[in-house]
């Protein structure tokens, strides 16, 4: 029945095949991972790990989890928690032909660096161990300690070998901008294992979430994500980023990408005033962006008129670096076949849904 | 000049009216602070957030004399702007940097002075400037003395805000701010720079200098979201909010993304009861310059449809920041010619209700 499903490229809704590029697992207790700890963590995880990382950052769900009020598993745990729940209700549902983890679960932002380390182990083990092996329609990402250029480039060498790891995952907010040395043997550990970074909506870093102090509300965290990406690729392309690692892929996901266009439009107008501040941009931001970047789509732009989307692909121009996404099992899904604007070309929706990610990823 | 006929009106609604320095501001202090700026390091805030030596576009055209800094010479603004470029009205948002200033006693005594300074060397002197209330945002109860100190003057006509704040301007605390705005019939002029002691992104300070300046557009966005989602807008129905100096061509993609946002979580925050872009269209305007144009026309003009309101842009030179030897220079190229006339000149005089 599996075989099937797995040789069955085209998903009957879509009527192409569907790769989805942004799903979340978690476990379904802390146990769950701590048992990938060794004795020394496991102990430092107990005592010591389980607390508010940064006390104060939170912006607590409208919805529990932020899932949607049908992805809890029936028999218990956390939404995304039970794998053959899960394969029910996204990989069969929608026939999905492959599909990408990225457990968010707090493993790479943690201040002691050793702990995040180990953490991070944990978490990678975990994947390959209870997801990827048992269900070979999902890949995983190689979740670093980021925070720690040296041992996130360890961490790569040790998960890259294996095959089903198809990027590194990344969190948008991140301590220090991600242009920064600091990051720099993360980088090369991406390079040189071909590995791209996906930098996810989300995360904390100790700093205000916006660069104008604290909001009230979790609706201004959440609607809030673009300006934290922008920052980030302001940061990657302004250091020099992909003139020091040309062959750098950083995929951009769940944060959206109407505002990217606009972005573009301004640093170009600013290295052309103050290219002198940084020799070490040698082309127009533009041009990194549509050589070194990608793009997830959900959350799906919803332009006030269905063909300003196509004006704003127009624009972008970037049409071949787009991978579908569901953010299962979050609250705000989208559907495989209603999230692309039917105004699409079919030729363009085929590529978005699954060939141009298949072109791109290890799979 | 000469397409757009002799008869086109203009207002410029972004000049910048700067200190030629910071004992400038000596004689309009009171006794107190007179002495103990004269006895201290403390002179007033720091260095200006823009770049020390530049880069502004052809500066050494708008360097009044050698040593001295751009925007602080009436004369050469009046050669350069207002009678070069024809401007029958200009705003001055003077970018004097008072949240920077921990003192809550000491920001409130220079931008008092700042304010007097404004009023005797500028507005007195050239009977087409308005100007922008300094006001110590830090310190809301202060803020609001001086709005009601100086905020009845025919010269001002709104606020001078910093987008780099220490908190985001649509929370509770600055709403005494916004009703005292209002009851003086002040707009809120978000301006490019700031100086609150906090990074101006969520991860972080930058190395460079560019990624703030390209980076400031983002905080306009956080600040928009702030003011729409808190529910200011509601609150205060006639708030009037200028974005300056902050990139326009972004505003298409604030608004879906924040009406679509709300659609799905509009019950964590009620008091929003229409459509983000609506009260987007209804109570923010933008100053033109810069505008961060597309690089094709066709793309420009689906920017400004996508827009859906032809009221939303006021012309503005940026002036020292930039420099234009002509009002065409400054407008991007391509704009339809109603449009055009509406940005020099119409937009700008319905929101501040200039002309009377």
């Amino acid at each position: 029945m599996a075989m099937t499903i797995v040789e069955a490229k085209a998903s009957q809704k879509t009527k192409f095949a569907v790769i989805d590029c942004d799903i979340h697992n978690a476990p379904a207790s802390a146990e769950e991972l701590r048992q990938y700890l060794s004795p020394r963590w496991r102990r430092y995880d107990e005592t010591y790990g389980a607390r508010a990382q940064y006390p104060g950052a939170a912006y607590p769900r409208l919805h529990p989890s932020a899932a949607r009020d049908d992805s809890w598993p029936p028999g218990g745990g956390r939404p995304g928690s039970d794998l053959p729940f899960l394969q029910a209700q996204l990989l069969d549902e929608w026939q999905i032909e492959y599909g990408v983890l990225n457990p968010l679960v707090g493993g790479s932002g943690r201040n002691n660096p050793e702990y995040a380390a180990a953490l991070c182990q944990a978490i990678n083990r975990w994947q390959i161990e209870s997801w990827v092996e048992p269900e070979p329609r999902l890949r995983a990402s190689i979740v670093p300690p980021s925070e720690a250029g040296e041992l996130a480039a360890q961490e790569i060498d040790r998960c890259a070998p294996d095959p089903r790891f198809v990027q590194i995952l990344l969190i948008a907010r991140t301590q220090e901008l991600l242009g920064r040395r600091k990051y720099w043997p993360m980088y090369e550990a991406a390079v040189r294992h071909d590995l791209p970074i996906g930098i996810h909506f989300g995360g904390q870093a100790g700093w205000p979430i916006t660069g104008a102090g604290w909001p009230s509300f979790y609706i201004e965290d959440h609607v809030g994500m673009p300006q934290s990406f922008q920052p980030q690729i302001i940061s990657m392309i302004f250091e020099g980023l992909f003139e020091r690692f040309p062959g750098l892929k950083i995929v951009l996901i769940e944060g959206g990408f109407a505002w990217l266009a606009p972005l573009m439009w301004r640093m170009d107008r600013s290295w052309e005033l103050m290219r002198d501040e940084v020799p070490h941009v040698k082309r127009p931001p533009s041009e990194y962006v549509r050589q070194n970047f990608w793009i997830t789509t959900q959350p799906v732009e919803e332009p006030a008129q269905p063909s300003q989307f196509v004006e704003l692909l127009d624009q972008l121009d970037m049409n071949d670096r787009f991978f579908f996404a569901t953010d299962y099992p979050h609250w705000d899904f989208d559907a495989p076949d209603q999230a692309l604007p039917s105004a699409l070309p079919a030729e363009l929706q085929r590529a978005i849904l699954a060939e141009n990610a298949r072109n791109f990823y290890r799979f | 000049m000469s397409s757009l006929g002799n008869e086109q009106r203009i207002i410029d609604c972004d000049l910048h009216n700067v200190l030629p320095s910071p004992a400038t501001i000596q004689p309009f202090l009171p006794a107190h602070w007179q002495e103990y700026t004269t006895q201290s390091d403390l002179k007033g805030p720091a260095a200006s957030f823009y770049s020390s030596g530049g880069p502004l576009a052809m500066k050494e055209m708008v360097t009044p004399v050698s040593g001295q800094l751009p925007g602080s010479n009436l004369a050469l603004m009046q050669t350069q702007v207002l009678d070069g470029l024809g401007i029958e009205i200009g705003l001055l948002n003077c970018a004097y940097a008072v949240e920077g200033v921990h003192n809550p006693y000491g920001a409130a005594a220079f931008a008092g002075a700042v304010n007097d300074w404004q009023v005797s060397e500028w507005l007195e002197k050239e009977p087409r400037l308005r100007g922008s209330l300094v006001v110590p945002s830090q310190d809301i109860e202060l803020a609001v003395q001086e709005i009601n100190r100086l905020g009845h003057h025919p010269g001002f006509v709104q606020l001078f805000l910093p987008v780099r704040s220490r908190e985001l301007y649509g929370t509770r605390r600055f709403h005494p701010l916004y009703r005292a705005a209002v009851d003086h019939n002040l707009a809120i002029c978000l301006h490019f720079g700031g100086e609150p002691g906090a990074p101006p992104s969520p991860s972080g300070w930058p190395s460079y200098y560019i990624e703030e300046y390209a980076g400031m557009s983002h905080i306009f966005q956080s600040q928009m979201i702030s003011l729409i989602t808190e529910g200011v807008f509601g609150q205060f129905p006639e708030l009037r909010v200028v974005l300056a100096a902050s990139g326009i061509t972004w505003l298409p993609s604030l608004m879906w993304r924040l009406d679509k946002e709300w659609k799905g979580l509009r019950r964590e925050v009620p008091w929003v009861k229409q459509l983000p872009s609506d009260y987007m269209r209804d109570h923010i305007r933008f100053t033109l310059t810069p505008f961060d144009a597309p690089p094709s026309a066709e793309q420009l003009e689906e920017i400004l449809d996508q827009m859906g309101s032809d009221e939303l842009i006021l012309f503005s030179t940026d002036y020292p920041h930039h420099y234009f030897t002509t009002v065409e220079e400054a407008l991007p190229s391509g704009l339809p010619v109603g449009l055009k006339h509406k940005i020099l000149f119409e937009n700008a005089n319905k929101f501040y209700g200039l002309d009377g």
